[in-house]
């Protein structure tokens, strides 16, 4: 098991527009995205990985030149590992609106010349897939071999079961829902309001005036790191333990450990990622409810979702993404008799649990990978030409 | 190998082509024979992560619950057949577990140790508890913690106003139909809702 080692992303130009679920269109676009493996003559053994909230196309592999540039999964991709780069060929690819290279607010508005900031059309996950279908076509794969993602990312992957079923055979959704629940709502909107009330944030428009939105910025992440974490992680790895050896009594220095981490989190995200592309992709996480065509009846929703077969995991100690959520669209899926497994990892990290190396949790990824690789004949690179077996 | 002609005895009550839910599915074993052999499709449930990640490497269907809290998941009459094959002794409420099964399926299958078995009720006519291949374990750490009859189990169905549509025993890989609650280690049933 090991790295896939230096990779490079690459970039393509759509001059076509994009029609918007919102009713607007992006008159033409860049995605970037980076591809590892090799796609067999077949074109069979595709499997498209969407990224959530901060990630992006760079899913694994290191950049040259780069110390540590790991993709963001990349204990999960690569040659030997449970989505094993050997047999798939593997396409990361960064969403529209992002802050990572795809067409987002930092980019120029064809029409105005200034960078697009506030007024970059409104984006949501249908959208994403449309777009990423777009790329897809350009690669020339007619149908994957399996869509995956986590959270933000999983909500991609069943979305395409729902708008693109005949050209997924799986889908696999981890840590992820339906829908987000008001509380999850609630802490998007205390981290949009942190950046939209930033002095800097100008409306959106602040990148003429020289300034980035900070403060803003650090407080929607730090209110965001916790989520993402377990009350018990939290505990285990900060607990009460404070950064000196007594109490300083001050209401603004920094006491807790739990603090000096927040804020070192914050302080981090608000110089790479942008302020723009967070409200976006929080609205997309706010909006994505595909039960909502169909009177609140997520079952009729997966009706479409026919023909592909289905891996969902949830992990117990996720309090924003939680099992019973994973366990509604298990439901739903069920109820259309549509072919799930559904696994929950007794994991302690909270909904960061998707992004890191648990056995249990990776064994039942990579033997569900194993069985989607014997069913499009997709044999170890090295081992020969693979047998198909059905379709 | 009486285990797998245990299997196939039961297998047999399922129709072909049987929707088929399995509560407590183990590796998925009779998943995929009923899959293979029969045309069945379905699920199975398991709380194991062993068990789960076997059934996912078999490409059974698996969803991971906890038995105890019911069949919320499940509309009724939504498979043929639910089998609870060997899970009923495990589980703290057999009753309600009982009524969600014939709830969900049209045809329910059930199999369970049979303590009334002759070599157990000699055991106990000695002062102690049985240990034998159908209950292997001690009485202070066996997972069993449901301990029955053949004969308690029609007890059980008529009270809970199920009919019982067959009903034998299994005994070294064979069906026991003459004095099952006597002569066999194991107890299958397949009843519908009355």
């Amino acid at each position: 098991m090991g790295s896939i080692g230096h990779v490079t992303p690459q970039q393509m130009h759509f001059s076509e527009p994009l029609p918007l679920k919102s009713g607007s269109v992006l008159p033409a676009y860049d995605l970037v995205y980076e591809t590892y493996g090799t796609l067999d003559p077949l074109r069979r053994n595709a499997v498209l990985v969407c990224h959530a909230l901060n990630a992006s196309h760079h899913v694994a592999g290191t950049y040259e030149g780069q110390a540590r540039s790991e993709g963001w999964w990349d204990n999960l991709v690569g040659p030997g590992k449970p989505l094993d780069t050997d047999r798939f060929f593997v396409i990361g690819v960064n969403n529209l609106g992002s802050c990572f290279g795809s067409t987002g607010p930092r980019d120029l508005h064809p029409a105005t010349g200034r960078a697009w900031g506030a007024d970059f059309p409104v984006v949501t996950v249908e959208d994403w897939v449309d777009a990423q279908a777009r790329l897809l076509d350009r690669l020339g794969i007619d149908r994957l071999a399996a869509v995956i993602g986590g959270s933000l990312g999983g909500m991609q992957a069943l979305s395409w079961t729902l708008r693109h079923p005949q050209r997924v055979r799986h889908g696999v959704a981890i840590a992820t829902a339906p829908n987000l629940s008001a509380q999850n709502i609630a802490f998007n909107e205390v981290a949009r309001r942190a950046i939209v009330t930033d002095p800097d944030f100008h409306g959106g428009h602040f990148y003429g005036h020289g300034v980035l939105p900070r403060r803003g910025l650090r407080v929607a992440r730090m209110i965001g790191h916790i989520t993402y974490l377990s009350d018990d992680a939290m505990e285990a790895k900060f607990g009460r333990e404070l950064r000196a050896a007594e109490l300083g009594y001050s209401t603004q220095d920094i006491e807790f450990q739990i603090e000096s981490y927040l804020r070192h989190q914050g302080d981090k995200f608000s110089e790479y990622f942008d302020a723009n592309t967070y409200l976006l992709i929080t609205r997309a996480l706010d909006y994505f409810d595909p039960a909502r065509e169909h009177g609140g009846d997520l079952a009729r929703a997966f009706a479409a979702a026919r023909g592909c077969r289905f891996l969902l995991v949830s992990f117990t100690t996720d309090w924003r993404f939680s099992p019973a959520r994973s366990r509604e669209i298990v439901k739903a899926l069920v109820d259309n008799g549509i072919d799930v497994s559904y696994a929950e990892i007794d994991a302690p990290h909270g909904h960061d649990a998707f992004l890191l190396d648990d056995a249990r949790y990776h064994r039942v990824v990579r033997s569900y990978f194993e069985s989607v690789a014997r069913e499009v004949g997709a044999a170890v690179a090295a081992g020969g030409v693979g047998e198909p077996v059905g379709v | 190998m009486s285990e797998r002609r245990d299997l196939e005895l039961i297998a047999r009550l399922v129709p072909p082509g049987s929707r088929v839910l399995d509560l407590g599915c183990g590796t998925g074993e009779m998943l995929a024979h009923l899959r293979d052999a029969r045309g069945c499709s379905g699920y199975g449930i398991e709380i194991d992560d062993a068990n789960v990640h076997a059934c996912v490497q078999r490409g059974v269907n698996v969803v991971q619950l906890n038995l105890e809290e019911g069949l919320a998941l499940f509309e009724d009459r939504s498979f043929d057949v639910v089998l609870q094959l060997e899970t009923l002794q495990h589980l703290r409420n057999t009753e309600r577990m009982l009524r969600e099964t014939a709830r969900v399926g049209r045809i329910g299958i059930v199999s369970f140790p049979n303590f009334a078995h002759w070599p157990n009720r000699l055991r106990v006519a000695f002062g102690r508890m049985p240990v034998t291949k159908a209950l292997p374990y001690e009485w202070y750490d066996t997972p069993n913690i449901r301990v029955g009859t053949f004969a308690d189990f029609e007890v059980l169905a008529r009270k809970n106003g199920l009919k019982v549509t067959d009903a034998f025993g299994l005994q070294d890989g064979a069906e026991v139909r003459r004095w099952p609650n006597l002569l066999a280690s194991m107890a299958v049933f397949r009843f519908e809702r009355g």
